[in-house]
């Protein structure tokens, strides 16, 4: 075989098949950080925005978004549930089986109204959670968010863990979403979490 | 056969050669530059050994995951990680069962701070490199993986 015919018949078509190549690693399900096995998330016994008890086991059969924030927060909380707020557009009909929860770190300043009034701006149907600190504090320790008062001037803000959980129909906690994710990547998981 | 026609053999032989060795090396420093990288895994793993709690009650100051955490996208953007420990560990960004893992993938090159209250200075980065580009760098990371594996 002369070098020419060699090249076309052989070499060429393998370098080709290698520079075409797709990768073989297998993409994560989820594009939120995943937990493996799933456990039970904590369950929670909160003043909800809406004047009502707000618990977890309440929201059995939906898909549960839950951020922990205060309304006075500057750039992270508005950012996150503008966010969740589009993912919940985004998924059209089946935005009825997916709730915000949305957990004040500050219940000096957050109570229900405070609450409401604050996620009525971003979208009606995302419910606030306030109680007593103690509480409060119980419940970021189970689910292992950090928040720390933060004097400025004569006022304060909160440090707070900006994450938010993937809670699913069956009240597993299957997964975490770092801030600064697009909607997409929520509207992705959160079908994911609606199909299975 | 006559001794002419034998070296005349021998040189085509060798013309040849010369030709497919060159060739080959083309082919392969071709594919090093322009074949995708695929990582035999994509995860970076950090895990909480087995009576790490136990020590850190007795006063031994364990560090296992650094305050910064540096992936690459499409060769290792994956944190992955893992509590072999007998109770619930805050680890990096997660609280952590026993036995359980947490699994973050990364899809954006960028710098991520997650507060951590396991770490003294409350948070820990992960940044994110973005890939070898197609060509050189390419080579080069494959040249460079090569020469130091653990690189």
């Amino acid at each position: 075989m002369s070098f020419p015919r060699f090249a076309f018949k052989v070499l060429i078509p393998l370098w080709l098949a290698a520079a075409s190549g797709v990768s073989v690693a297998a993409a994560p399900a989820l594009k939120a950080g995943v937990f493996e096995p799933p456990r039970q998330a904590p369950e929670f016994a909160l003043r909800g925005s809406d004047g009502s008890d707000l618990t977890l086991a309440r929201y059995r059969g939906k898909v549960v978004l839950l951020s922990f924030g205060f309304t006075q927060c500057p750039a992270v909380c508005p950012t996150t549930l503008a966010t969740l707020a589009q993912a919940r557009s985004a998924l059209g009909s089946s935005a009825d089986r997916v709730q915000v929860v949305f957990v004040t770190v500050d219940p000096e300043r957050d109570g229900p109204a405070q609450l409401k009034a604050y996620l009525a701006a971003f979208d009606a149907g995302f419910v606030g959670g306030t109680g007593k600190p103690e509480v409060l504090a119980a419940m970021r320790r189970n689910y292992g968010v950090v928040a720390e008062k933060v004097p400025i001037g004569d006022s304060y803000a909160m440090d707070h863990t900006s994450s938010i959980f993937l809670i699913d129909r069956e009240g597993r906690l299957r997964a975490m979403m770092p801030y600064g994710r697009d909607a997409k990547d929520f509207v992705h998981d959160v079908k994911l979490l609606l199909a299975k | 056969m006559r001794d002419g026609e034998v070296r005349a053999g021998w040189r085509t032989f060798a013309t040849r050669s010369s030709w497919l060795l060159a060739s080959m090396l083309v082919a392969a420093l071709a594919w090093a530059a322009l074949a995708p990288i695929e990582p035999a895994s994509r995860d970076e793993l950090f895990e909480i050994p087995r009576g790490t709690w136990a020590r850190r009650m007795a006063g031994d100051k364990v560090e296992i995951l650094p305050d910064t955490v540096r992936l690459t996208l499409g060769i290792k953007d994956v944190l992955l990680l893992r509590n072999l420990d007998d109770v619930p560990q805050v680890f990096g960004p997660a609280l952590i069962m026993p036995g359980q893992s947490f699994r973050l993938p990364f899809e954006v090159a960028s710098t991520y701070s997650f507060a951590c209250s396991a770490h003294a200075k409350g948070a820990m980065n992960v940044i994110v490199d973005p890939g070898p580009a197609k060509g050189w760098p390419t080579l080069r990371w494959r040249a460079l993986q090569w020469l130091q594996p653990s690189a």
